[in-house]
């Protein structure tokens, strides 16, 4: 292979690429972490988070949505893309409600790992605190909106990866929220099933398992013992099953 | 011979989803969740597509409003503050009414609504989505008058619902004069390619403000793989200030159908939509005559002048109040009964447009320059303009000048000139190309209106030496949050964030640090946001900043920190639930 025909340059790092990758994609394949919510490996990426913002020869792009081309050359790690991330990831925590203390995805969850990442110490932003709806409809799993970060991850896994079609985010701007595909618009009308990966792929605590609490202890939760920088390479959803015969 | 025109564009109402649920939401006044499900299965689309449809548009609505709607215009020209006169806080009083709530008993709702287009009218308001201009305070009153008798609308006066086209100065493109067909005709002698290459030469750029060369982009689709090609008129003027489009909707009819055709015969396209605002709802009627007169004549359906193979149809797609869509990606999204909300580009709609095909999106006044160029001849539009910018520019000129309205002029006119022209004196500072472009102070008055310097889809905002221009900032702020589609972090919060801290210095809270926040997100905002919204929702702040900075520091406070809310104000509550307000019910 001539050289850099199937390379890409980050932050110096030459790293190879499959035809048809993603900037992400090849960052996660080569262990180079580029900061991400809304995007999981597996899934067609959204690109609505903004996290993952790199520059690519001088403009801004987002790894999750950039095909990889011979040649480029990435900015990922510099002191301005992390800034605006905590900025990014700031604006998430406001917008919400987001009860760290007394929630029950606390040590697990991304949005917290993020912050714990990018250094944030406080909120920055005023708070918005918003009234969002809780859905505590279905017998098994739990949609506190209040948490949503609206990354559509839920929304995608389940059309994508479940065959089913629960969840769509409704709304404009910053009326934006989470909506249940159903007459009622419940979750307990849905299809939603416990071990689906809508219900297990939330980032934050907005989609819960019920019944099912703190099993790992406080401190010893994944975001607790690692990075989420370090533990981000591995993660991809399942192979997409038929709906019906499970 | 039966013309094609009752096949495409008559029975509208039930082919699109948005037009579906216009018909309902007009006779029941709001779309309910049973409304819902009767579309989604009517359209074979999910429960929660129509809802993110119906709650993403403006103009539809969860709960009832009033028989009598009534939606103001909040834009800085044709919106509901005159002098110091608030048109909208008037008529709630007099009909008994809070903004946004429906009244008691079902007759009146009053709320806002973006700019309607209407800034040579001044004040305006659109009633059951027909628009209202010229409102003042004794048109408020009559209005309320009529609504408290409950006099029907078709029984009100029918000079109030005039809208003029007023035409102040006739350049290239409006002293053209188009006889139906003859530019049409004149293309069909010729092969496609040489059309394209007459437009090509002629150097034409969109017109929509964002200039991308207009040959070049028919070239891309004409050039591009796909099973069907899409020509798609952008006629959802929403940029505050931009009423233009309107006046050619009313008086070019033909001239944009022709261009849209000729398009369709240099990239070999059998369907064209002509996506039209919301706010334009009223021009339908006479969309479709011109549309139906132009089937009669065969210049549009099948085998069009007797071309064999030459088959065009046009149908019209109505809004339902949404600034995005006029983002040519979420235009598409829209006219695919989507929410509109924008595509990642590239791949960019030339190839991979409307359902997915390769789609041209031009603006109005790009389709009609075409038209005459295609008449003309590329020499007759380059003899006007500058190198880059040739031929003509149609300006929506409004705000504190004694002639508002539509002016026509060769690229690269001064500012200077168009407010000699317009009778505005006194001028502080001018926003060209809407609350999305740039504001300009009296010392630059000297720039240019060109692709080179100041690039407009037309909107040209006049503030004169009374105006608080803070106040200018903090509606464009309003209008961004507002509009916001809500898809990525940074404008979805940043725009909110921004509302939020202009309003903390317009009540004189705010402190040198504020000052030094709003230029931080403002740039954040600008720079990592999704779209064009918000990669320019927040140029006003920063031109202002840099340019008025005075009037910012005259209202901040000495103080080296105050919270965002004000602590005091946030305890009234708590005052109204004891029953007290003596000195140490307050923090001040």
């Amino acid at each position: 292979m001539a050289n850099n025909e199937h390379t890409i340059t980050i932050d110096g790092t030459e790293i190879h690429f499959k035809a048809g990758q993603t900037i992400m994609d090849a960052a996660l394949s080569a262990k180079i972490y580029i900061p991400h919510l809304c995007h999981y490996p597996g899934l067609t990426p959204s690109g609505n988070c903004r996290l993952c913002v790199v520059e690519l020869n001088g403009k801004d792009v987002t790894a999750c949505t950039t095909q990889a081309q011979p040649g480029q050359q990435i900015r990922n790690q510099t002191p301005e893309l992390n800034a605006a991330r905590m900025a990014i990831t700031q604006m998430l925590f406001v917008e919400g409600n987001h009860i760290c203390p007394s929630c029950e995805k606390s040590g697990n969850c991304k949005l917290q790992a993020m912050g714990y990442y990018l250094g944030m110490r406080d909120e920055h932003y005023p708070q918005f605190n918003p009234r969002r709806e809780m859905d505590a409809s279905h017998p098994a799993v739990l949609l506190d909106r209040s948490r949503c970060i609206l990354c559509d991850l839920c929304v995608r896994a389940s059309r994508e990866i479940d065959g089913k079609n629960v969840f769509a985010i409704a709304g404009r701007g910053i009326h934006a929220h989470l909506i249940v595909n159903t007459v009622s618009g419940k979750l307990g009308d849905s299809d939603i099933a416990v071990d689906d990966v809508a219900a297990n792929i939330c980032p934050v605590g907005a989609i819960l398992i019920k019944e099912k609490g703190y099993v790992a202890p406080i401190g010893r939760r994944i975001y607790d013992q690692h990075m989420i920088s370090d533990v981000a390479f591995d993660e991809h959803v399942p192979e997409h099953k038929e709906h019906g015969n499970d | 011979m039966m013309n094609q025109y009752s096949n495409h564009c008559v029975d509208f109402n039930a082919s699109h989803v948005l037009h579906r649920l216009y018909e309902i939401q007009h006779t029941e006044r709001h779309i309910s969740a049973e409304s819902m499900t009767l579309v989604a299965d009517e359209f074979k689309m999910s429960v929660s597509q129509v809802a993110s449809v119906v709650s993403f548009y403006s103009f539809f609505y969860l709960e009832p409003v009033g028989r009598y709607h009534i939606q103001f215009s909040n834009c800085t020209s044709c919106g509901y503050q005159v002098g110091q006169l608030n048109l909208l806080e008037k008529i709630c009083r007099l009909l008994s009414v809070v903004t946004g709530k429906t009244r008691e008993d079902g007759w009146v709702s009053v709320g806002e609504t973006s700019c309607t287009g209407m800034c040579d009218h001044g004040a305006s308001m659109l009633i059951n989505g027909m628009p209202l201009a010229r409102l003042d305070d004794e048109r408020i009153t009559q209005i309320s008058c009529l609504i408290s008798e409950q006099k029907p609308l078709e029984q009100w006066p029918v000079e109030w619902f005039r809208v003029e086209s007023s035409i102040q100065k006739h350049g290239l493109l409006l002293s053209e004069t188009l006889q139906p067909g003859s530019s049409l005709k004149k293309v069909l002698v010729s092969a496609p390619q040489q059309i394209l290459n007459h437009i090509i030469d002629s150097g034409l750029r969109g017109r929509g403000g964002a200039g991308f060369g207009t040959g070049k982009k028919w070239q891309f689709c004409r050039d591009a793989t796909g099973e069907a090609r899409y020509v798609v008129c952008n006629a959802d003027e929403g940029e505050p200030g931009t009423f233009k489009d309107r006046v050619l909707l009313e008086n070019n009819a033909d001239a944009l159908f022709e261009g849209m055709a000729i398009c369709a015969y240099v990239i070999g396209a059998k369907k064209g939509y002509l996506y039209l605002r919301g706010e334009y709802r009223y021009l339908l009627g006479h969309l479709q005559n011109v549309l139906k007169r132009r089937y009669a004549k065969n210049l549009l359906g099948q085998s069009i002048l007797e071309q064999a193979g030459f088959d065009f149809d046009i149908e019209i797609v109505v809004g339902a109040g949404a600034y995005i869509c006029g983002e040519e990606s979420a235009l598409i999204e829209s006219l695919e009964g989507k929410p509109g909300i924008p595509q990642i580009r590239p791949p960019f709609p030339v190839t991979h447009g409307y359902l997915g095909q390769p789609t041209v999106v031009n603006n109005v006044e790009t389709f009609i320059a075409a038209t005459h160029i295609a008449k003309n001849g590329s020499g007759w539009f380059k003899s006007m303009g500058t190198k880059e910018s040739t031929g003509s520019k149609i300006l929506s000129v409004s705000g504190d000048c004694r002639i508002p309205g539509v002016y026509e002029y060769p690229y690269g006119v001064s500012i200077q000139q168009v407010l000699d022209d317009c009778g505005a004196d006194n001028v502080q500072a001018v926003q060209i190309g809407g609350p999305a472009g740039t504001m300009v102070a009296r010392k630059d008055f000297s720039r240019q209106i060109s692709f080179e310097d100041l690039s407009t889809g037309g909107s040209f905002l006049i503030f004169g030496e009374n105006c608080d221009l803070l106040s200018v900032n903090q509606n464009f702020a309003r209008f961004f949050a507002h509009e916001s589609c809500g898809f990525c972090t940074p404008c979805r919060v940043g725009t909110s964030l921004l509302t939020n801290s202009l309003q903390k210095i317009m009540d004189g809270r705010a402190t040198p640090l504020d000052i030094h926040e709003i230029k931080q997100l403002s740039a954040l905002v600008k720079r990592y946001s999704h779209c064009g919204l918000g990669h320019t929702a927040a140029n006003h702040i920063l031109d202002s900043l840099q340019q008025f900075s005075e009037r910012f520091e005259k209202r901040l406070t000495q103080k080296t920190f105050t919270p965002q809310i004000d602590l005091d104000a946030a305890l009234a509550a708590a005052r109204k639930m004891t029953g007290r307000d003596d000195a140490d019910a307050h923090l001040e």
